[in-house]
């Protein structure tokens, strides 16, 4: 039980994947203009990285491995995460209508959100197990939805802020995000169990 | 619909194929590499040798890490089928980030030849200065030429004989942690290869 | 004739790698640039990745534009892409295995970098062989350009130095600029200068 949650604060606060492993930056940047949409995609993520992750990994062991063809690993996981999220979409439209109100816009966007991607290879390379996995995707996602709503809350306060011509826009983002990730190096050395 | 199916198929077959030759043709050099990569870190570490210790390698899992099987290898040096001293690679998981990965190296009696740092997360500038740190002449930096039966090799603060890096106390008592059990693993080996030896 | 036709080209490349910049004007392709660029060989060594990839997948989807069926066209870019990455992973761990490990996971995340994509469908599409190509050269350089810029400014103020050539003393660098927070600070810096430059030109 300690391993878990050592996961769930390590992947949520210490090594978040925006500001410690720099993965999942385009949407961080591109969908943080507001917290609603913030939160929208955030969920969309976290929904979209559990099942990938777990679709990926039974990919991985008993397909890639028991043939002996990890070398098509980055091929087969981007194609089944691209395939995955189109089905995800449909299913979410038929069956659950009001979700895809909420989240319908950002699903199209994930496939090259390069967190998705990049968590399916990090649990292969980690050698975790498959509940491992899970857990680590999730709050992975959990920590990038927190790193996307904190972003947005100080940028809906930034857009009322004089900011000079030079930096308006990307580069105070860029730069109040560093800042960020400053506070962020703050949870590094935290140990549980 | 016919034809969507069909070009898609075939380009990925065609994709599937060229991989598949580019790996039969790298699958060899990039298992040798990954051999040379280790041979590499122990020449760097070992007094001279001529043997491969990656056959004769010996494994040793320390008391605490019972639980988890984290095993610490012993790569034994030999010149001319004389033991000359070992790398040996070994870890700590109490690191500042995690886990640090360190070949030491020691001479026939024991005492440390060299070390090198393989793998770390360690904040840059502070605790990556492991590698630098140790071998320094400043004060008790070195460790180089001790020999930790007689040196005690824990940070000052600890009540040891080592200076430990200037704001990376954390990192330093990982790195010292990972040559304590880097050393119990060479004397047992040291008493099992004497041990048959005798027989 | 023919060196009018070179000159041309040149021009065409080094246009592309100015006006579509994937850093500084696109803004793209941001995780590899932050990921990677610690150091200056760090980021110029991502970047020549990156610019593989994007010449050789320019050059095949544009040799197969008018074969895939319009539909599929995005599946069938992103084998075409995945493939090119696969083969460049395979040949650095091969032969370049110490790079190979430093860059880590950001090499297998080429696939899913905006620009490749983005350049597939934007202009690989859409264009004959030769002018993708250039494209892909054009583009490839001017990421390769901006991630070595970066890479050496954040390089110089952490660590004093430049290249791993020493400039200044080391203890006397703003170590921050080689950590994560650095990465978006300096990006951030250098983006305003760019459009700094801009506004006044």
């Amino acid at each position: 039980m300690l391993a878990y949650i050592s996961i769930i604060i390590t992947a949520i606060f210490v090594n978040n994947i925006v500001f410690a492993q720099f993965l999942g930056i385009c949407p961080f940047l591109g969908v943080s203009k507001r917290i609603s949409s913030a939160a929208g995609m955030g969920m969309a993520v976290t929904f979209v990285m559990a099942v990938a992750t777990v679709v990926t990994y039974m990919l991985q062991e008993y397909v890639l491995v028991p043939l002996g063809i990890t070398f098509l690993q980055t091929i087969a996981f981007i194609l089944v995460i691209a395939a995955l999220v189109q089905v995800l979409e449909i299913v979410i439209k038929k069956a659950m209508p009001v979700l895809y109100q909420a989240l319908g816009v950002f699903l199209p966007l994930i496939t090259t959100n390069c967190a998705v991607l990049g968590v399916a290879i990090l649990v292969i390379q980690k050698e975790m197990t498959l509940i491992e996995s899970l857990v680590y995707a999730v709050s992975t996602a959990l920590g990038f939805t927190l790193a996307l709503v904190v972003f947005a809350g100080i940028r809906e306060q930034l857009a009322l802020a004089k900011v000079p011509k030079p930096l308006q826009g990307t580069p105070i983002a860029l730069i109040t995000a560093g800042i960020l990730a400053m506070a962020f190096m703050g949870f590094a050395g935290i140990k549980i169990g | 619909m016919k034809n969507m199916v069909l070009s898609l198929g075939l380009i990925t077959i065609a994709a599937s194929l060229i991989l598949g030759s580019v790996y039969a043709i790298t699958a060899d050099k990039i298992a040798k590499a990954e051999v040379k990569a280790q041979v590499d870190a122990i020449k760097e570490v070992a007094p001279d040798f001529d043997n491969n210790p990656l056959e004769e390698k010996y494994v040793y899992i320390s008391e605490p890490d019972k639980k988890t099987g984290a095993d610490i290898i012993v790569y034994p040096a030999k010149n001319g089928g004389k033991l000359v001293g070992a790398a040996v690679k070994s870890f700590s998981m109490d690191g500042f980030s995690g886990e640090i990965t360190v070949m030491y190296g020691f001479d026939a009696e024991g005492k440390i030849n060299d070390y090198k740092v393989l793998k770390h997360a360690e904040t840059a500038g502070l605790g990556s200065k492991m590698q630098e740190w140790f071998r320094m002449k400043n004060g008790d930096r070195c460790i180089l030429g001790l020999n930790p039966a007689t040196h005690k090799m824990r940070v000052k603060k600890d009540g040891g004989n080592v200076d430990a890096i200037t704001a990376a106390t954390i990192s330093s008592r990982a790195f010292l942690d990972a040559l304590d059990k880097a050393c119990k693993a060479y004397m047992e080996f040291k008493e099992n290869e004497e041990g048959i030896c005798y027989e | 004739m023919r060196r009018g036709y070179v000159m041309n080209k040149l021009k065409f490349i080094i246009e592309s790698a100015v006006k579509n910049n994937p850093t500084f004007v696109l803004l793209l392709g941001m995780c590899p640039t932050l990921g990677t660029t610690n150091s200056a060989v760090n980021g110029m060594s991502m970047g020549l990745a990156t610019m593989g990839v994007l010449i050789c997948s320019n050059t095949v989807i544009s040799l197969l534009r008018n074969v895939i069926p319009d539909k599929v066209r995005i599946p069938a870019f992103i084998v075409v892409i995945a493939s090119f990455v696969s083969v460049l992973q395979m040949i650095m761990q091969a032969y370049m295995p110490a790079l190979y490990e430093t860059l880590g996971i950001f090499i297998p995340l080429i696939v899913v970098n905006c620009i490749l994509l983005g350049r597939a469908e934007a202009f690989a599409s859409k264009n004959n062989v030769t002018d993708s190509f250039c494209d892909g050269v054009g583009v490839g350089l001017g990421f390769t350009v901006s991630l070595t810029l970066l890479g050496a400014v954040r390089e110089f103020l952490g660590t004093g130095r430049i290249f791993n050539m020493e400039v200044y003393g080391e203890e006397y660098g703003s170590l921050v600029f080689v950590l994560a927070p650095g990465a978006f600070i300096a990006l951030g810096l250098l983006i305003a200068f760019v459009n700094n430059i801009k506004s006044h030109s």
